[in-house]
């Protein structure tokens, strides 16, 4: 299988007034289409960090970040947004669905993004799988935070994205949710083939994905394949 | 991407939907501003409008003619010639005595015969009086004058000698407004008693007027330019209905063009509120746009996405400003009846509807970029790290830019009311001044309650008083706008007190308080005695000598006015020069410039005379020019030997001519004496004899003065307070926005010290502790400010000593504290009945 995700001698250094805080140093890894993969580590280790990186939300210091052959570093702020558009989904902790769109919407507007029309039969298909056909019409305020969490799947499965990028996404769950929300998310990943990157805490939950790369102090601790 | 413009509409479309109350609070704080400046604009085109179609009842005839002396031959051979219907009337200011109360006041008389206006009406009551009174003994009464002196219709009024029937009130007479009335109430008489009234004396300062109507079919334009030549050689002026119409229009635009700036500043005041919302309202929005950004939205696009909602919600606040507009726009008239000289219609403009829209949306959008260009630069990295954009959005360079538009804008806006640049950059810089001299006083107070912090307070008051620097505050712009208002009104109250007090100043003590005019060399000694058998000083008795100007070193007025090089006023020449003789200066002049000659013995030299400085200056005469004068028949060449300061305030006697003692005391003169009444009963009683046995004899009371002046303030107060009304009412709004924007933070807050165990009653006092140091701080700003402007006012303006009166003053600041804290604490209420609980789950 090819690569999808390249990173190489990847470092990210923040500057805070004459302070320079190196955060990620020297990381490199590759990621295979239709995998999954797991970040774990302590607290400030540089996890979500890394994820910022190679989803293309923030830019490395040094190093590159190639993302389906894409070198991320060369590109603008649009140019990434237009990669993240078609390449990417998102699922986060928080589940950062905007709080002025119904639950409908929510899953509609990558698709809108690209100019698709006729999106709403696919969307409304999205959050029946989800299990969340009724509650379209709602607005995140509405809806638990498991169902918030659901919606937030049905988003990032709607664009038909070649990567997933889940930030401790059952962090904020109750422990039965949170495995409902577990469960779903790798059927739809494995049924639309998606390569899942996921960043937890969760040992868990990490176990269950077939690779673990541990990181600790910026660097890349371990990378192990799982059972 | 292939997302269209579409798409950003359906997305700023639905991301308002949860907002749309909010929005409309923020744009809310334009729709006053743009109400007022769409009333004053539907008021601007209603008035040249009305001036169009009722020019020519405003003056009454199709020319009007005169001159402040009795016309000469070649003026009665002009009259004649240009036949048409003709009326003439002579007016002046005489004393008038009601019999039936003895009361006396001084009105301005006018004794008119003809049957003007020949456009318009006498407005009368009964409605016949304002025709019959012509041809009997009767007269029409100011009806300011009937209320005053509780006199009915039937009732005697005696002017000069003569005792008149009162035939009806007068309402309305062509082109006078109600302020005129108020300054010089008018009595008609018919033209064939003047003579018997004995009024019409030498020195007696009578306007002639020549009114004419011509056939239809005449044409103004050539027959003006015919006679003009004429009139302006004998010194005569003249009006038609087209120079009537302009000199109208010019005055009212100069009105609506000052009203529409008092608009504008409300309009800023407003702006600033929105900007100061949306600013708010955008690092609220942080995390919606970072997740859009996620998803793959450009900058730009989430950009265009709220610049889209921000406009669309500017262009509702626009047209429901434009609607209120053309509402209020029909009080107008209501609020400027006493300065409008004919019936203002209230049509619909909707040019000026169009015209505020416009504004609304331009300026509305130019504030609120300020805020949305931050946009541009949210990560979409603030999805993982709430807080990695906070310290950032605030600083753009483009801010920069948009500042200069807004100032260009604002620059551009006074410029297409003004038309001259010079009072558009001092109208921009004043404004741009005022809001930063509040903003910087705000942050002053600020810095100050910080360094000073009170921490020996309990911790409710510690609490109210560190929520005014808490983020998001919205401490800065609340004091601007409540502060500006405040200045307002403050300004307006002290600037009123300095001109009465000026006017009462004069009143203390032994000054004069009275002056008598027109009095016959044959009656000095008996009215002097009269003064003296009332027991009251004859402080001032001044010879006055009415002269004309001839030639100014040598040259005619013609060739004088002619000389490029020098920028002389035409009424140089043509205006009546009263002027007066004495050996020694008075305490109100000094000699600036030349030498003083108190005395002269050689008349066959040039004669030394002194002039006010202002007005030689203005005229470019210099020291050592010589003036010919013509002293009723007589020329008299002086010369230019001193230049007088005079200090024109007070209740004296000062002349811009002054002549040394030895040339003119044979000269046809007459007097003014000066004196010093006690109270109003010695006043009236001294007036009453004066009239009996000196009608021609008129006198000015200070006490009447006084009067009108207060009820000219008024009313000019009343405009003002008005338009002042939309900046104060704009403060309020912000006012009420601000604190329900920032209602959100306080849920957080209070939920917390509510968990912690606060109770409601001392989360209630913390709020209004906040609003009471938020009012008592913006309005001691205003307060402040408004003390040093009017110091200033009264120290370099009207050159007096300025001792405002602070009662009026602190009750401003008690209401404005009040209503802060009042709004402040029904806007909070709501947050006081949700339980900790409930908001914690929706995660606000």
């Amino acid at each position: 299988m090819a690569n999808i995700l390249h990173l190489h001698q990847v470092g990210k250094v923040y500057r805070s007034g004459n302070r320079h805080l190196k955060v990620l140093d020297d990381v490199n890894f590759s990621v295979e289409a239709g995998s999954t993969l797991s970040i774990v580590g302590p607290s400030g280790s540089g996890k979500t960090t890394l994820l910022g990186l190679c989803a293309g939300l923030d830019r490395a210091s040094s190093g590159q970040v190639e993302l389906n052959g894409i070198r991320l570093n060369d590109l603008n702020e649009d140019q990434l947004a237009d990669v993240r558009n078609r390449h990417i989904g998102f699922i986060f902790q928080n589940f950062q669905l905007m709080p002025t769109l119904t639950a409908l919407e929510n899953v509609m507007v990558p698709l809108e993004l690209r100019g698709e029309k006729n999106v709403r039969t696919g969307a409304l298909d999205l959050l029946d799988k989800v299990g969340l056909a009724d509650r379209g019409h709602h607005y995140p305020t509405q809806l638990s935070g498991g169902e918030q969490q659901r919606v937030s799947l049905a988003r990032a499965f709607s664009n038909r994205p070649q990567i997933l990028f889940a930030d401790e996404p059952t962090g904020n769950l109750d422990a039965e949710t949170g495995v409902m929300v577990e469960k779903l998310l790798f059927d739809l990943n494995k049924e639309s083939g998606t390569t899942l990157i996921l960043v937890t805490h969760n040992l868990e939950l990490a176990a269950k994905t077939q690779r673990i790369i541990r990181i600790k102090g910026g660097k890349i601790f371990s990378d192990t394949l799982t059972a | 991407m292939n997302t269209n413009f579409s798409w950003l509409l359906k997305m700023a479309w639905r991301d308002s939907r949860r907002n749309y109350s909010r929005l409309l609070l923020f744009i809310s704080s334009i729709v006053l501003g743009i109400a007022a400046l769409v009333a004053i604009y539907s008021l601007g085109y209603n008035l040249q409008q009305n001036i169009d179609t009722q020019a020519a009842s405003l003056l009454g005839a199709d020319l009007e003619i005169s001159d402040n002396q009795p016309p000469s031959k070649k003026i009665t051979g002009l009259i004649d010639s240009l036949k048409g219907q003709q009326s003439k009337e002579l007016s002046f200011a005489s004393m008038i005595y009601f019999p039936k109360n003895s009361g006396t006041r001084l009105a301005q008389i006018r004794a008119l015969e003809g049957d003007f206006p020949y456009y318009g009406e006498l407005e009368t009551e009964p409605a016949t009086a304002g025709k019959s009174f012509r041809t009997k003994k009767e007269v029409l009464v100011d009806q300011t004058l009937m209320l005053q002196y509780q006199a009915k219709v039937g009732d005697s009024l005696k002017v000069g000698e003569v005792t008149f029937l009162i035939a009806g009130i007068l309402k309305k007479a062509p082109g006078q407004t109600g302020i005129a009335a108020t300054v010089a109430p008018s009595v008609y008489i018919p033209l064939s008693y003047l003579k018997q009234t004995n009024l019409a004396q030498k020195g007696s300062r009578i306007v002639y007027r020549y009114y004419f109507k011509f056939d239809p079919k005449t044409q103004m334009e050539p027959l003006v330019k015919k006679i003009e030549p004429r009139l302006e050689a004998e010194d005569y002026n003249y009006r038609t209905v087209q120079s009537q119409k302009e000199d109208t229009g010019r005055s009212f635009r100069d009105l609506t063009r000052f009203l529409s700036l008092v608009g504008f500043i409300a309009l800023l005041l407003g702006c600033v509120g929105v900007a100061s919302s949306i600013h708010i309202y955008i690092k609220e929005k942080l995390n919606s746009i970072a997740i859009l950004r996620c998803l793959g939205v450009k900058a730009g696009q989430a950009f265009l996405i709220y610049l889209i909602q921000i406009s669309g919600i500017g262009l509702i606040g626009s047209i429901l400003g434009a609607v209120l507009g053309a509402v209020i726009q029909q009080f107008l008239p209501v609020v400027l009846k006493d300065f409008l000289p004919f019936e203002l219609a209230t049509d619909l403009s909707f040019s000026a509807i169009g015209q505020g829209i416009v504004l609304g949306l331009i300026i509305s959008n130019l504030f609120a970029l300020l805020s949305l260009i931050s946009i541009r630069k949210i990560s979409p990295l603030n999805v993982l790290r709430a807080s990695y954009e906070q310290a950032q959005i605030t600083k753009d360079p483009y801010k920069w830019l948009i500042y200069a538009l807004i100032l260009l804008f604002v620059f551009g806006f006074t410029w297409l009311q003004m038309k001259r640049w010079t009072e558009a950059v001092a109208f921009t810089v004043g404004v741009t001044f005022a809001f930063l001299l509040l903003l910087g006083m705000a942050t002053l107070l600020m810095w100050l309650v910080r360094r000073f912090f009170p921490t020996s307070w309990g911790y409710l008051g510690r609490q109210g008083l560190a929520n005014l620097y808490r983020p998001n505050n919205q401490t800065a712009i609340l004091m601007v706008s409540i502060g500006l208002g405040t200045m307002f009104i403050c300004t307006l109250l002290f600037v009123q007190a300095i001109l009465l007090d000026r006017i009462k100043l004069s009143t203390d003590g032994d000054q004069p308080n009275m002056v008598l005019f027109d009095i016959q060399t044959g009656q000095k000694q008996g009215v002097m005695n009269l003064v003296k058998q009332q027991k009251m000083p004859v402080l001032q008795s001044v010879p006055i000598v009415t002269m004309r100007l001839e030639q100014l070193n040598g040259q005619t007025s013609t060739e004088a006015l002619k000389d490029t090089t020098n920028k002389r006023w035409r009424g140089l020449f043509s205006r009546e020069y009263r002027v007066t003789f004495r050996d020694s200066l008075i305490s109100t002049e000094k000699v600036v410039k030349g030498t003083w000659k108190g005395e002269v013995k050689d008349l066959n030299a040039a004669v030394p005379i002194s002039l006010e400085d202002g007005y030689a200056e203005r005229n470019s005469i210099k020291i050592g020019d010589t003036l010919t004068f013509n002293v009723q028949g007589t020329m008299l060449t002086t010369v230019v030997a001193s230049y007088r300061d005079v200090d024109w305030a007070g209740v004296q006697t000062n002349f811009l001519v002054l002549f040394p003692k030895g040339v003119l005391e044979d000269a046809p003169q007459f007097h003014v004496l000066l004196t010093h009444v006690p109270n109003n009963e010695a006043s009236a009683r001294f007036q009453q004899a004066v009239v009996q046995q000196f009608p021609n004899v008129s006198l000015i009371d200070l006490g009447l003065i006084l009067t009108v002046l207060d009820d000219i303030s008024t009313k000019i107060g009343f405009v003002i307070r008005f338009m002042a009304g939309f900046s104060i009412l704009t403060g309020l709004i912000v006012l009420i926005a601000s604190v329900l924007i920032s209602k959100y933070q306080r849920i957080q807050e209070s939920v917390l010290l509510r968990t912690l165990g606060a109770s409601r009653r001392q989360i209630l006092i913390i709020t209004a502790l906040e609003y009471f140091f938020l009012g008592t701080l913006a309005a001691a700003t205003g307060i402040l400010l408004a003390t040093a402007g009017s110091w200033a006012l009264a120290h370099y303006s009207f050159e007096t000593a300025f001792n405002p009166q602070f009662l009026p003053v602190f009750v401003v600041f008690l209401v404005v504290a009040v209503i802060t804290v009042f709004i402040g604490l029904v806007n909070s209420l709501g947050i006081l009945s949700r339980s900790p609980l409930e908001v914690l789950r929706q995660d606000v």
